[in-house]
């Protein structure tokens, strides 16, 4: 899962697309899951951080973290 | 006591910024960001409420000229009577309807020291939306497949041809989308009404939206390419809002069009980018689009580098601009006297 490289991003969860001109609005865990992909941070280590920090289960993680990249792909913000 | 003589004295037609805005105002905005002062803007008008006949600090002096139906020689005429007064040394048209004039009164004007910087006839008659398809045709670009119809029983052969539904497209302007042959029919005899034949009936393609600002130099090079996507669309399909975007498949696009066209001057290309991917080419508008000082925010500035090469310079290509710049347009309560009303109506002048 690799964040398009001219997809910009903010730390309040703005995103913008430039190839498009779409823009979506993130919440805090998405925006700090895109900072880090961005940043090239191994999925299993931003996994491992929210493990720590959020009250969540590991298959409860696995559940949101399809859910997110689905959006992500729909959103044409992931490379193929 | 000291003249404050203008550098340049500029003369541009499409001061008509409403709902459905001419060019005019946004080039001479830009031209008075990336000129030397004093620079001197003549508007040049049809109508007596075209609003950049009233707005004073971007326009000069305005003169109104005659109708492009009243002939080149009576355009000729009046433009010798400014001349006199004014020493133009450029004139940048910005609607379609009057470019067939100005260019064949390119020579003409160039004797009288009055520089343009315009496509040849044939490039302007070639991106015609009645020779759009062959266009494409002949340099490889991707247009939608369309037929050239002078009665409704030709109708049924589109509808057989592209499906529905079908885009029914005046001669000069407007299109209306048809989903039934009753709808099409409709079109083409509202539309044939209003412009006249032949209509244009083209096939519907879906995607995103996106216009193409560009500069050529006449020599197959694009000086300035801008891509811009649509993000606010009036009822009349103009754009209110819209955002610079980075595309190197759109860049190319358009730098195939000037490498195989040699186009000189500004253009708009109207691209429909589907789903896949494919920028399917709609329309060629053979000026710059209202939204054209979007490229001066960008840092490409189309009219002042236009207006420079016109005049002698040499340009060099420009290669980066500001992605995500955004212009949203605003209306505005310009006020003014009846006198200046009465000025512009009763002498054509103001």
């Amino acid at each position: 899962m690799h964040l398009k490289k001219n997809i910009a991003t903010s730390e309040s969860g703005f995103i913008f697309n430039p190839s498009t001109g779409d823009s979506y609005s993130a919440n805090p865990i998405a925006a700090e899951i895109l900072l880090q992909l961005k940043e090239g941070s191994p999925i299993a280590s931003i996994k491992t951080k929210i493990l720590e920090q959020y009250d969540v289960s590991a298959a409860q993680l696995e559940k949101d973290w399809d859910d997110f990249s689905n959006q992500l792909i729909a959103a044409n913000l992931l490379d193929n | 006591m000291l003249e404050n003589k203008p550098i340049y004295t500029i003369a541009v037609t499409g001061l008509n910024a409403i709902d459905s805005p001419g060019p005019g105002v946004a080039v001479i905005r830009a031209l008075r960001d990336g000129l030397p002062k004093p620079l001197r803007i003549i508007g040049l008008s049809y109508e007596t409420l075209e609003p950049g006949i009233y707005m004073h600090d971007l326009v000069d002096k305005t003169y109104q000229i005659p109708y492009p139906a009243a002939g080149t020689d009576n355009l000729l005429k009046r433009l010798q009577f400014i001349n006199k007064k004014e020493n133009i040394q450029l004139i940048i048209p910005n609607f379609d309807a009057e470019l067939y004039g100005f260019i064949k009164l390119g020579p003409t004007l160039k004797s009288m020291g009055i520089a343009t910087f315009l496509p040849t006839l044939e490039q302007f008659d070639a991106r015609d939306k009645i020779n759009l398809y062959q266009f494409g045709l002949k340099y490889g670009l991707t247009v939608p497949a369309d037929k050239i119809i002078y009665s409704t029983q030709e109708l049924y052969a589109c509808a057989e041809a592209f499906g529905y539904p079908l885009v029914v497209k005046g001669k000069y302007y407007d299109a209306i989308i048809a989903y039934t042959m009753e709808q099409a029919e409709k079109a083409f005899y509202k539309l044939s009404a209003k412009w006249g034949m032949p209509i244009i009936v083209q096939q519907f393609i879906t995607g995103t939206e996106i216009n193409i600002a560009a500069l050529g130099d006449g020599n197959g090079n694009a000086i300035s390419i801008i891509p811009m996507r649509k993000l606010y669309i009036t009822d009349k399909g103009k754009a209110w809002a819209g955002i610079t975007l980075e595309d190197p498949a759109l860049i190319d696009l358009a730098k195939t069009f000037m490498q195989a066209t040699k186009w000189k001057g500004g253009c708009e290309l109207e691209i429909m980018r589907t789903a896949s991917g494919t920028p399917y080419i709609m329309e060629i508008n053979p000026r710059f689009p209202a939204w054209i000082y979007l490229t001066a925010g960008a840092g490409q500035n189309q009219p002042a580098a236009l207006a420079k090469m016109a005049l002698g310079e040499t340009i060099e290509p420009y290669t980066d601009y500001v992605v995500g710049k955004i212009f949203i347009r605003y209306s505005w309560d310009h006020i003014t006297d009846v006198k200046e009303f009465q000025q512009i109506s009763g002498f054509g002048e103001l």
